[in-house]
């Protein structure tokens, strides 16, 4: 019921959003260059504040940038993804509209080389300043401290 | 939604300092970091203009190692993220990989989990208070509260084997039956704490200076706290009702009569009075529970080698620091295709800029205590 409505929402609010369901909560797609809107009218329409889990996913032909959000007073949860360019990962940050955002986009940034458009502050968090290639990346080796899938 | 904060552009953070200002390094190595945390702080005298947290110093890639290992295997690493919750750590994982199998657990793996959990989180909050005293000053308490602490640890060592790093987890269950001793200590434990922990409550709750040093300082209001994605105590005593144990239950704790700690000061002292106050619900919890261990098997039967069904699984706990999330990634395979662990200190610690910002560099050690953060746990 609850994600009937939800999805009916998202029909609207974005056309080319497409769905996938079978797991716990609601998954949308939604195209990265709109992913800016949909954020800002998520917070104020459906009051999805609490934004606790980024991550990011290496499918080898693309990487999919995953957010989970909830909101306080209803617990309605929906989990938003966004298919990037392995070669040229860009999408618009949403550190202004979650604080949390920043901290996790650092490290999508240097684990995966997503680039956050319009990040505060965007430098590498964990890893060393002068740290090469993606660590995270399925294709990632390192044949000095042996990493490799 | 959040209060306003001046957003960092590039350009400004390679900006010179301006006069009057001094940039100084707390860490990678001191005392009041508890682990190699490395802050750069700018100051205007002595007052705080921001603070730069540069993490790292620990990195193992707990992710990427666990993307190698086996279902059975990755949950131990977890033990080595916040070593003072390893249980509930190795549960969140345990619950995740039952949840793909659609696996049901017995009922008295469930409540001898729940009595890990609320042990473990006593453990850890005890320590969270010896240690944060001293920051402040206080050498006493530390000796108190380790007390406490030794004698969980004594019982978790005749149970798990180890002493921190516990691995007593598996999916379906736990790894060994409880031993012969375990109610009767832990019955002792609990009339030991009840009649000790007044003691430190004296020493430390009503002391004038500890008072002085926490009250109003590092506030961090309701709005600020959801935005920057704080969990556990540290949002709970900025009046965030987001205990896991309450409002997504899971192993059992939808049975049980305990009460949500909820402050709304939002400040250093209430973060440490939510964390006194947990400690007695989680003797709370375990008083109900530990006369009525049900009898029967302790780990439901699974197969040698586990493979989860393509898709994707998320499971969430409540460990002594905040809501501990795992995602996993699967592609049916007998690993794990992708594993992110959202780790409460890492977004806690996301929010020690906005807190701190505008207040002296002596308040920080009281800001930066009451936050609880574990290194491990946020560089993973």
């Amino acid at each position: 019921m609850e994600t009937e409505v939800l999805k009916t929402y998202f029909s609207a609010l974005e056309p080319l959003a497409t769905f996938e369901e079978g797991g716990e909560w609601l998954m949308v797609q939604v195209p990265a260059p709109n992913w800016k809107n949909i954020a800002r009218k998520l917070i104020t329409e459906r009051n999805f504040d609490f934004l606790f889990c980024v991550t990011c996913v290496d499918f080898k032909t693309h990487l999919t940038m995953v957010y989970h959000l909830r909101s306080m007073q209803t617990d309605e949860t929906v989990v938003i993804k966004i298919q990037l360019n392995r070669d040229q990962p860009e999408v618009a940050t949403v550190s202004d509209i979650w604080r949390t955002a920043e901290f996790h986009e650092r490290e999508a940034f240097e684990m995966f080389g997503v680039q956050f458009t319009g990040h505060p502050d965007l430098r590498k968090l964990i890893l060393p300043d002068d740290f090469e290639g993606f660590p995270m990346r399925k294709d990632f080796e390192d044949p000095i401290n042996m990493i490799k899938l | 939604m959040y209060s306003e904060t001046t957003i960092v552009t590039p350009e400004a953070s390679q900006q010179p300092l301006l006069e009057g200002q001094l940039v100084i390094n707390v860490g990678p190595q001191h005392p009041a970091t508890h682990g190699v945390l490395h802050l750069v702080i700018t100051l205007e005298g002595e007052t705080i203009i921001k603070i730069e947290p540069h993490l790292g110093y620990i990195h193992r890639s707990i992710e990427k190692m666990s993307e190698s290992l086996t279902y059975r295997q990755f949950i131990y690493v977890t033990s080595r993220m916040d070593y003072l919750s390893a249980h509930i750590n190795n549960l969140a994982c345990a619950m995740c990989v039952e949840k793909g199998m659609q696996l049901e657990v017995p009922e008295r793996a469930q409540v001898i989990r729940i009595i890990m959990s609320e042990l473990t989180r006593i453990a850890s909050h005890e320590l969270w208070i010896g240690a944060m005293a001293m920051d402040l000053g206080a050498f006493t308490p530390f000796f108190y509260t380790f007390r406490e602490r030794e004698t969980i640890n004594d019982i978790m060592e005749q149970t798990c084997g180890a002493r921190l790093t516990m691995n007593y987890m598996v999916p379906g269950g736990v790894m060994y039956d409880l031993h012969p001793e375990f109610v009767a200590r832990v019955k002792s434990f609990v009339a030991q704490f009840k009649s000790k922990v007044s003691e430190l409550e004296d020493l430390v709750t009503d002391n004038i200076i500890f008072r002085n040093r926490t009250v109003g300082v590092g506030v961090l209001s309701k709005e600020d706290a959801i935005s920057y994605g704080c969990t556990g105590p540290v949002a709970r005593a900025s009046g965030v009702d987001g205990d896991i144990r309450k409002r997504f239950p899971y192993s059992g704790y939808e049975k049980l009569e305990f009460e949500q700690c909820i402050d709304t000061a939002g400040d250093s002292f209430a973060r440490y009075i939510v964390r006194i106050r947990e400690m007695y619900q989680s003797i709370h919890i375990i008083e109900q529970l530990i006369d009525a261990i049900p009898e029967g098997d302790f780990q439901a039967k699974t197969k040698a080698v586990i493979k989860l069904p393509k898709g994707e699984f998320y499971t969430r706990v409540e460990t002594a620091r905040g809501e501990l999330g795992v995602y996993i990634v699967s592609e049916g395979a007998t690993t794990p295709y992708r594993i992110k662990y959202r780790s409460p200190g890492f977004s806690n610690l996301s929010a020690l800029n906005h807190m701190a910002k505008g207040s002296k560099i002596g308040d920080l050690m009281a800001t930066m205590g009451t936050l609880d953060l574990v290194i491990p746990d946020i560089d993973r």
